[in-house]
């Protein structure tokens, strides 16, 4: 899975990084999302699908990658809009 | 899709039950998660209890939080509603692009990794505390002596405010938090509020030290009234929200003796029992309040243009669809994903400060004075239904 941050949606509440600090951080300056490893191993996926679904903004979401896991076709959209 | 079918309700406020929401709302979430609600002002809006609507309508840039825009969904507090209309800072009650502008500056300050860094004055300043309750003896108000004085500590210390003036700003914002304020003194209040910060603003321009409020006048390009209305902003959200979940999650733990044991007793437990503690207690009881920007149509449900959305988060983090027995307060749950600090673009920029106040107040409190114990029968504790944030008005305890 490769994880898609779009930092102009962000609004740096930290969700992200509170649920999976492993993967995400926030910039020092405007506190957006920064990506520390933008395709975590399968291993991780569930609680990468758990932080992206933790996110306020929509400003993550998750493209799933050849070989992924199954349960997601073509992407998964972060946010309930 | 459906045109309005179920009559029209009022929001009700009045509890059977301290912790729990008023009775009528969890009726109405299983009726119908969005139904019409009737505002005092004669407008005809809408109530939403459901969880998953609650966090759509939440998340979607059809609804304003434009104060000019809203109906108040109970007649006390319009004059809170009313008297911050379109003030320059003020980005709570903004939409897009004015609103990403000013929390853009902001978000770098609140980041988690800022809050680390806070925790050990903030440890600091808990055993301050905690050491002159014991110097003190009980019985003693947990609200005066520890639950009030922590938060507001914290954020005057983050925002450069002048902790000894403390008398002045706790006054003025429990009046603007009041339900029973008038508009009179509501303004007044406001107005006090904002000279007094616009003096520390000028202040810190003129003399800048190491605090967020210099940070901000040296760093952007805000004006004195852009950087007064945010210190206002941050000075009333920081500390009363806090407070009050301190002040009421310790009265919750001290009716529910096995939950109180497992916060105390297990450090593993603090983290799940702050967001636990977040969604059974959900202290902002009223709202958050939205309008529809154009016509909008959810579960079969058409909301209009121009009509105000009441979000009952409170309703919203017991539904029993994505909480499993939401009525129980279970410290061991992982409550994550309540909507207590909201949710979308105005999710609350202070919950991580929030968070970490309180993973480090309630067990400091609870192993300091094991024996800790209300002063009062439980009846007695004046319940917090007459103001904007739930909770309690005193908490006498002894130990
Ligand atoms: C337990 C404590 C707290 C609770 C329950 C809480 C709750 C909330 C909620 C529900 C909102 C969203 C309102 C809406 O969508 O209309 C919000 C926004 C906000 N909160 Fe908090 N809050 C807490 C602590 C704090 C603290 C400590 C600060 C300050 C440092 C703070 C500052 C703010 C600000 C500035 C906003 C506006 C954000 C925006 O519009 O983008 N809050 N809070
Ligand atoms: S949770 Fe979403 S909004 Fe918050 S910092 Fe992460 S990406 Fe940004």
């Amino acid at each position: 899975m490769r994880i898609i941050a779009d930092t102009g949606r962000c609004i740096g509440a930290g969700m992200c990084v509170l649920a999976l600090g492993e993967v995400f951080d926030q910039s020092e300056d405007d506190g957006t999302v920064v990506l520390l490893d933008a395709e975590p191993p399968a291993s991780m996926a569930g609680a990468v699908r758990r932080a992206v679904q933790l996110c306020p903004s929509g400003a993550l979401s998750i493209a799933e990658t050849s070989g992924g896991d199954q349960d997601a076709a073509g992407g998964v959209k972060g946010n309930g809009d | 899709m459906t045109e309005a079918t179920t009559h029209p309700v009022t929001l009700p406020l009045t509890r059977v039950h301290p912790f729990d929401p008023p009775e009528d709302l969890a009726l109405w979430r299983e009726e119908d998660p969005i139904r019409p609600l009737a505002y005092p002002d004669g407008h005809q809006g809408w109530l939403v209890t459901g969880y998953a609507a609650a966090r759509a309508i939440l998340a979607d840039p059809r609804f304003s939080t434009r104060i000019d825009l809203l109906h108040t969904p109970i007649a006390q507090r319009d004059a809170q509603f009313r008297s911050t209309v379109r003030r320059p800072g003020f980005f709570l009650r903004m939409d897009p692009p004015d609103h990403t502008r000013y929390r853009r500056l902001l978000t770098g300050q609140f980041t988690v990794r800022r809050m680390k860094q806070l925790e050990p004055r903030i440890e600091e300043i808990t055993r301050d505390h905690l050491d002159a309750m014991e110097r003190a003896g009980g019985p003693i108000d947990l609200v005066r002596a520890f639950a009030l004085p922590i938060p507001s500590l914290v954020i005057c210390e983050l925002l450069g405010v002048p902790y000894d003036d403390r008398e002045k700003f706790q006054r003025d914002s429990s009046v603007l938090l009041s339900l029973d304020s008038t508009l009179e003194q509501v303004e007044a209040a406001m107005q006090d509020l904002l000279d007094y910060l616009g003096d520390l603003v000028r202040h810190k321009r003129a003399e800048p030290e190491d605090d967020l409020v210099s940070g901000l006048a040296a760093d952007t390009d805000l004006t004195d009234e852009e950087l007064t209305g945010i210190t206002t902003l941050l000075l009333i959200a920081g500390h009363e929200t806090t407070a009050n979940m301190l002040g009421l999650g310790t009265y919750a733990l001290l009716r529910n003796p096995a939950q109180l044991a497992a916060v105390r007793d297990d450090p593993e437990v603090v983290e799940h029992a702050v967001e636990e503690l977040l969604r059974y207690l959900t202290v902002v009881h009223i709202g958050p309040v939205r309008a529809a920007l154009e016509d909008v149509e959810i579960d079969g449900r058409l909301i209009r243009a121009g009509e105000t959305v009441t979000i009952s988060v409170a309703a919203a983090n017991r539904d029993p669809e994505r909480f499993s027995e939401p009525d129980q307060l279970d410290v061991a749950r992982p409550a994550s994903g309540h909507l207590t600090f909201g949710h979308g673009i105005h999710q609350c920029l202070g919950q991580q400060l929030a968070r970490t106040e309180m993973r480090i107040a309630y067990p400091a409190l609870l192993r300091r004075f094991p024996g800790l114990r209300l002063a009062v029968p439980a009846e007695e504790v004046p319940m917090r239904t007459d103001m904007v944030v739930y909770g309690v008005h005193r908490l006498p305890v002894t130990w």
